[in-house]
């Protein structure tokens, strides 16, 4: 049987061990992201305007782009892409709308949140400009055409053929705050 | 100190530092958790005894399956494992008392106020967590009801209880063994407590972080689970899982520690591969940590995430199977005898290789699109559950409480006791792997027509088991009020410090420690 020195050296550690678990809890959400990013896993796509280098085009084929545009729970907005699905080249800069609608008597702030499908093709799908980059705040009835820039990366896998870009907005409206008792009891 | 009884009156229990009494107050704490969690279960299948809605509304229905899970994992597997944990640990190393006898109190007293919090929201406005034992984001933030936050702070003290336990028993095990006990003389008891207060150490703060983001989600305007503010949903599935396994064989390996204790006893052979059983514990819960994304396959993981994941899985069943390998052989050529402990120990050994095989099946990463949240998953996971750590606690208590009380219990009831939960058992979750792999799914109060014979088959095998309980808590107290009075060791040459002291075992035991060979 040893002292009670060493007992309380060993809480003393566990407890250190205890206090670094629950930071390594918190230390996972950076570390999910980091991991999402370097992979392109999960569908996430730039959220910082890419900068493109050299405009060289990639003629010789050709990618469809579908958009998809989605409200989340309790968003009242109309929200729609202008043009559905296109074909592009790779390499090439491309620019398109996004319609929104606050048909709301209220100002409502609103966040866009891009996806894409494969997940393979996240990281080749470069946005230079984005609605999603910043949140949008409407006045009651107003409506508003958003812009999207994007190119294609031209090192796209070769058997990738159509890229879906899907955006949900989210009603950020009360800062985000989700204790909202309307939505909590149902 | 040699002489000093225990105290009078309530008292006793509120201020004790014994290890016996706090041991036996987790126990008898536990056990009217299993009992109200066995109440939750069987509202569960009384209403799905027909299809079609009966008994409880759909909200209600959601609050049985989440607090029968909640109560059964934190109320009553995890502290009976603690309360068996603080008998025998100390009896076991030749130690007088744990090592931090007043923490120790602390960490059953929070307990009771734990579960009085949790079990309290069932009568608040908007009802209790009704998400399932799993908590998922945003089920338990954006759509939850109001009373979440009282589940979060339940969760907090169950997990500092938990901690604290853990820290309690490694600095038990680690500084108060007898002269001469090495680690390797350690019974597997002891082995597998401390690997499992090293796991538990390890994810019960990551869970507490968990529930503090959830917290922040709700209260704070933070957006960890939230997608709107930049957070993922599917980020709370990775967190909570990543405590999630490990806590499974939080839930197993103190059982593979008494069932390796027992096995020996009435095979009368030495327990077969002592070593390969340390390593094969050690393996699993260094496995366990690198696994939990198999609760998610279908969450649209990459194809290497999946192969990965299904990979790894796969390979716990390597020292598993060492495991069952061993328990085997030990009874090979065995002078078997069938008392109440064993026949418990035999069913585990079985039934829990019944579990652990569907579980290799759900491993399979294609295969589990099919089986993903269906009565499938519930089958395999009440078959390593119940007959796993749940029988595992039954043969421990018939095994040991001789020894605590001085009394034998009634072999013709105990046997009795075996057969009914035996019984009840099986037909209880068999007909649940049926039922799953044609496609019903779990969580839902209603069913499609074809299921309901099987439904029925399953219901009358819970209310058998639920009521087989209230047996088994009546031959408890009639042993330990009465009975044939136990020798010291109880059992025939079984091995242990703990039968070296008289039955009942004092109050104060080994104040001078025993010499190990």
């Amino acid at each position: 049987m040893k002292s009670s020195a060493s007992i309380k050296s060993i809480v003393s550690r566990l407890l250190l061990v205890t206090v670094g678990m629950f930071g390594f809890g918190f230390a996972l959400v950076p570390l999910y992201d980091m991991f999402c990013d370097i992979t392109g896993l999960n569908g996430k796509t730039n959220a910082e305007a890419f900068i493109p280098l050299a405009d060289l085009i990639d003629t010789s084929r050709e990618v469809t782009v579908q958009f998809v545009a989605t409200n989340n729970d309790y968003m009242s907005w109309e929200f729609k892409p202008q043009v559905f699905k296109m074909k592009v080249h790779p390499g090439e800069e491309i620019e398109t709308t996004f319609y929104a609608k606050n048909p709301s008597s209220k100002a409502m702030m609103a966040q866009a949140i891009p996806s894409v499908s494969p997940s393979r093709a996240a990281s080749y799908f470069l946005k230079t400009e984005c609605f999603c980059f910043n949140q949008q705040q409407l006045a009651a009835g107003e409506a508003i055409d958003m812009p999207l820039k994007f190119i294609v990366d031209r090192d796209l896998p070769s058997n990738v053929t159509t890229i879906t870009l899907s955006y949900t907005l989210f009603d950020i409206t009360n800062g985000g705050l989700i204790a909202d008792d309307s939505l909590a009891i149902r | 100190m040699g002489d000093h009884g225990p105290a009078k009156g309530f008292g006793r229990w509120l201020f004790t530092t014994n290890h016996k009494d706090i041991g036996s107050m987790y126990l008898w704490f536990s056990f009217a958790m299993f009992l109200m969690g066995g109440v939750f279960a069987l509202v569960i299948r009384a209403e799905l005894f027909q299809p079609g809605l009966q008994l409880v509304e759909p909200e209600f229905f959601n609050q049985m399956t989440t607090m029968h899970g909640l109560v059964m994992v934190f109320g009553a597997v995890m502290p009976a494992f603690v309360g068996l944990a603080n008998w025998l640990i100390p009896m076991m190393v030749g130690a007088p008392d744990m090592a931090l006898p007043r923490m120790n109190n602390w960490s059953f007293w929070i307990l009771p106020f734990a579960f009085a919090l949790l079990t309290s929201t069932l009568f608040m406005e908007g009802g209790g967590p009704n998400f399932g034992w799993t908590f998922y984001a945003p089920l338990s933030t954006t759509y939850a009801p109001p009373s979440v936050t009282y589940f979060i702070f339940a969760v907090h003290i169950m997990g500092a209880s938990s901690i604290m336990g853990s820290i309690n028993i490694i600095a038990t095990i680690l500084n108060m063994r007898a002269p001469g006990m090495t680690l390797m003389k350690m019974p597997l008891f002891v082995w597998t407590w401390l690997i499992t207060a090293y796991l538990l150490i390890a994810v019960m703060p990551v869970l507490a972080g968990c529930v503090t983001m959830m917290l922040m989600d709700i209260h704070f305007g933070t957006s960890f689970f939230s997608a709107a503010g930049g957070g993922d949903p599917v980020l709370f599935q990775h967190v909570f899982w990543f405590f999630g396994h490990p806590e499974v064989y939080i839930m197993i390996l103190p059982a593979f520690g008494i069932v390796s204790a027992i096995i020996p006893t009435f095979a009368r052979k030495p327990l077969f591969g002592y070593a390969s059983m340390v390593y094969a514990t050690a393996s699993i819960a260094f496995l366990s940590f690198i696994v939990w994304a198999h609760h998610m396959f279908t969450v649209g993981m990459p194809i290497a995430g999946e192969l990965f994941f299904m990979y790894a899985t796969m390979l716990i069943a390597v020292p598993t199977g060492v495991k069952v390998f061993n328990w085997i052989t030990t009874m090979f050529r065995g002078s078997m005898s069938f008392e109440t402990p064993m026949l418990f120990s035999i069913a585990f050994v079985i039934l829990f290789t019944i579990g652990g095989f569907s579980g290799l099946m759900l491993a399979i990463a294609p295969a589990d699109f099919q089986y993903h949240d269906t009565y499938f998953v519930v089958a395999h996971f009440h078959y390593v559950l119940v007959p796993g750590a749940i029988f595992s606690i039954f043969a421990g208590v018939y095994y040991w409480l001789p020894k605590w009380c001085g009394n034998m219990y009634d072999e013709r009831l105990g046997k009795a006791h075996f057969w009914l939960s035996f019984v009840g058992l099986n037909v209880t979750f068999f007909p649940m792997h049926f039922v799953g792999l044609a496609g019903m799914p779990r969580r839902i109060p209603d069913y499609a027509l074809q299921f309901a014979d099987f439904n029925q088959i399953a219901s009358m095998g819970a209310f058998l088991f639920g009521f087989s309980q209230v047996f088994f808590l009546f031959i408890v107290i009639k042993t330990i009020r009465g009975g044939k009075q136990a020798t010291d060791e109880v059992w025939e040459n079984p091995e242990g410090l703990e039968w070296t002291i008289p039955s009942p075992a004092p109050y104060h035991t080994f104040t001078t420690p025993p010499a190990v060979k």
